[in-house]
């Protein structure tokens, strides 16, 4: 066990150091740049039933220290990604992957669970809950406490591997999200999503999002990220993961001695692409000047 | 794609509201006329994507437009200052096609790539002439460096105050082998009804990180989904989809 390493539901990291969905693409634009090896582990983009562009453009927005994306879960859908990203990520990425699935219906969810679940590479599925139930109300399944249990229920009798849930920060309580989730069966939770957010051009008088809205990240989101993670570890008693505005390995710190087990990193990645790298070799020397000794030390495992 | 740190070596206006910035630094990863680089600003979260005007070893030239705060503040950057930028982003232009008497077709600060393009295609031996468009005479900028290549440029602006009145559309000649164009995306689309050969055009997207990671500059063409920054920002006519 190295100083860095930590467990995340039982499947070992060498640092809890894990590149956020939609940030990192399926690996290989970074693998170009280092080798990602160096990783925790990465989680991919949200892969979902069938093939989608997603929202129109513009999809990216600028905030005051952050950034707004309606990207809408572009994807080629999980039959291609299984067929031809992750036989080009096998032969960069060595360690298990997290797989990160969204759904518009719970059908949908426990089929590419299921299908993902079936490859060798994919250590956890990380269920995206900020999807909108088309079936139902057509609110996101993660606002409320029911549906996401829901969700879990269905992810979990179709897959095997450990099972994260992540969790939209735009509720007015997260706490009861995740105990519904835990109470449900996941494995894991990974928290936060994009915060639900606006922009307007004043030169045109309408948003800069063809979408309107869509969701904020980036440091501008730290502090509620924060808060959210150590709201949520202090209630339920399986790993959390930490993210929302990481972009330096003493917010890494931060995010563990918040509760979470691990840490993912988003936007940071598209701005520097070499974040991720950049942080896990700060990690040691932060330590030091802190006097931590080892992660697990922080994590307790 | 390689990030790294460039002086910047001169910051001047050309025209109105429109300066170049010559930087010095590692070049190696521009391949094509057409690629564009990502500029971090101090304090600003996302990088400003801007083309390359023309490179050779060691040095690069951009040439921007001030829209918004972030190039306004690059206004004032003085000479020795660092700037973090990506380079080698984007396909860029293939010079190689479309026999030897191309239109490069420019409006505003889509000019300054077709500039190392004509550059690049006489190297080759072809004989590119260039229109570009500008709204009004204060505008205008480097019809003189055209032909000082010795690329013929022909003039229009908007209110008619130089050059032909009018849209770079009124000014094209009826014979060319191929065009290359950048611009707004308006003109981009006149541009694509009015000419009768195959064609390169050049694209804008915001965009999250300029090397393909977040999709955030998608479109879609006749072969697939593309991302402007990565498997663009240069489209070929044929494959293009209007959004509407
Ligand atoms: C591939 C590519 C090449 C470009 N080449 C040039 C060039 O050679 N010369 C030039 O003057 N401009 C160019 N642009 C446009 C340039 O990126 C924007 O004008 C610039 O980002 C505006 O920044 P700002 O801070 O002044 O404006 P703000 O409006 O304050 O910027 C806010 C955010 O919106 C983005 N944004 C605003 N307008 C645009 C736009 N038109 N395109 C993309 N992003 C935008 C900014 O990057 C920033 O993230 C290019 C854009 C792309 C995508
Ligand atoms: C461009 C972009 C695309 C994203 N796509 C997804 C996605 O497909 N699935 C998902 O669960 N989260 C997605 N996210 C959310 C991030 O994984 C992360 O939860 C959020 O951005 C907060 O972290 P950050 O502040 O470090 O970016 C996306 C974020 C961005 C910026
Ligand atoms: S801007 Fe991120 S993929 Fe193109």
């Amino acid at each position: 066990m190295g100083r860095l390493s930590v467990t995340l539901c039982g499947v070992g990291l060498d640092n809890p150091v894990i590149p956020a969905s939609g940030t990192f693409g399926y690996g290989y634009e970074f693998a170009e740049l280092y080798d990602i090896n160096v990783l925790g582990t990465f989680s991919f983009k949200g892969t979902t039933l069938e093939e989608r562009f997603g929202n129109p453009t513009p999809r990216i927005a600028e905030a005051p220290a952050g950034m707004l994306n309606s990207v809408g879960l572009q994807n080629p859908g999980v039959e291609k990604v299984i067929s031809e990203e992750l036989p080009k990520l096998r032969k960069c990425f060595h360690k298990p992957v997290m797989a990160n699935v969204s759904g518009f219906s719970l059908e949908d969810y426990a089929r590419t669970c299921a299908l993902l679940d079936r490859e060798e590479q994919v250590g956890w599925l990380e269920v995206n809950v900020s999807c909108p139930n088309v079936h139902g109300s057509g609110m996101s399944f993660g606002t409320d406490p029911a549906a996401a249990a829901s969700v879990v229920r269905a992810v979990k009798a179709a897959a095997k591997k450990p099972v994260i849930v992540k969790l939209t920060p735009n509720v007015t309580d997260i706490v009861s999200v995740a105990k519904a989730c835990e109470d449900a069966g996941a494995d894991g939770l990974s928290l936060i999503n994009t915060i639900l957010a606006m922009r307007i051009d004043l030169r045109t008088r309408k948003p800069v999002l063809a979408n309107t809205m869509g969701g904020l990240s980036g440091p501008a989101v730290f502090p509620v990220a924060l808060r959210m993670v150590y709201q949520t570890a202090r209630a339920v008693k399986i790993p959390v993961v930490g993210m929302g505005g990481v972009s330096s390995a003493a917010d890494v710190l931060e995010m563990l001695m918040a509760g979470a087990r691990a840490v993912e990193i988003g936007a940071a990645n598209l701005t520097d692409p070499y974040a991720c790298k950049r942080i896990i070799e700060a990690l040691p020397g932060e330590m030091d000047k802190y006097g931590i000794g080892t992660l697990a030390e922080l994590t307790g495992g | 794609m390689l990030q790294s740190l460039f002086e910047i070596r001169e910051n001047e206006p050309v025209a109105r509201d429109v300066w170049r910035m010559t930087l010095a630094g590692d070049t190696a990863a521009i391949t094509a006329p057409g690629q564009f680089v990502n500029v971090r600003l101090e304090g600003r979260f996302l990088r400003r994507p801007i083309s390359v005007c023309d490179w050779r070893e060691g040095e690069l030239t951009i040439i921007y437009k001030v829209l918004g705060a972030g190039t306004a503040e690059m206004t004032g950057f003085p000479a020795g200052k660092t700037l973090d930028l990506l380079t080698g982003l984007g396909n860029g232009f293939d010079p190689s096609e479309g026999g030897d008497a191309p239109i490069l077709i420019g409006g505003g600060v889509g000019v300054p790539p077709l500039y190392g393009l004509a550059k690049r295609l006489l190297a080759l031996g072809k004989k590119p002439r260039a229109v570009l468009g500008f709204n009004t005479a204060a505008e205008v900028f480097y019809a003189g460096e055209f032909r000082a290549l010795g690329c013929p440029a022909v003039l229009a602006t908007a209110d008619g105050s130089l050059g032909v009145r009018g849209f770079v559309t009124d000014a094209l000649p009826e014979d060319y082998s191929y065009f290359f164009t950048c611009g707004p995306e308006a003109m981009l689309k006149a541009v694509y009804r009015k000419t009768k050969t195959s064609g390169q055009l050049s694209f804008e997207r915001r965009m999250g990180c300029g090397f393909g990671a977040c999709m955030g500059c998608s479109c879609k063409t006749v072969t697939g989904f593309k991302r402007i920054c990565r498997e663009g920002p240069v489209l070929r006519k044929e494959e293009i989809v209007w959004d509407d």
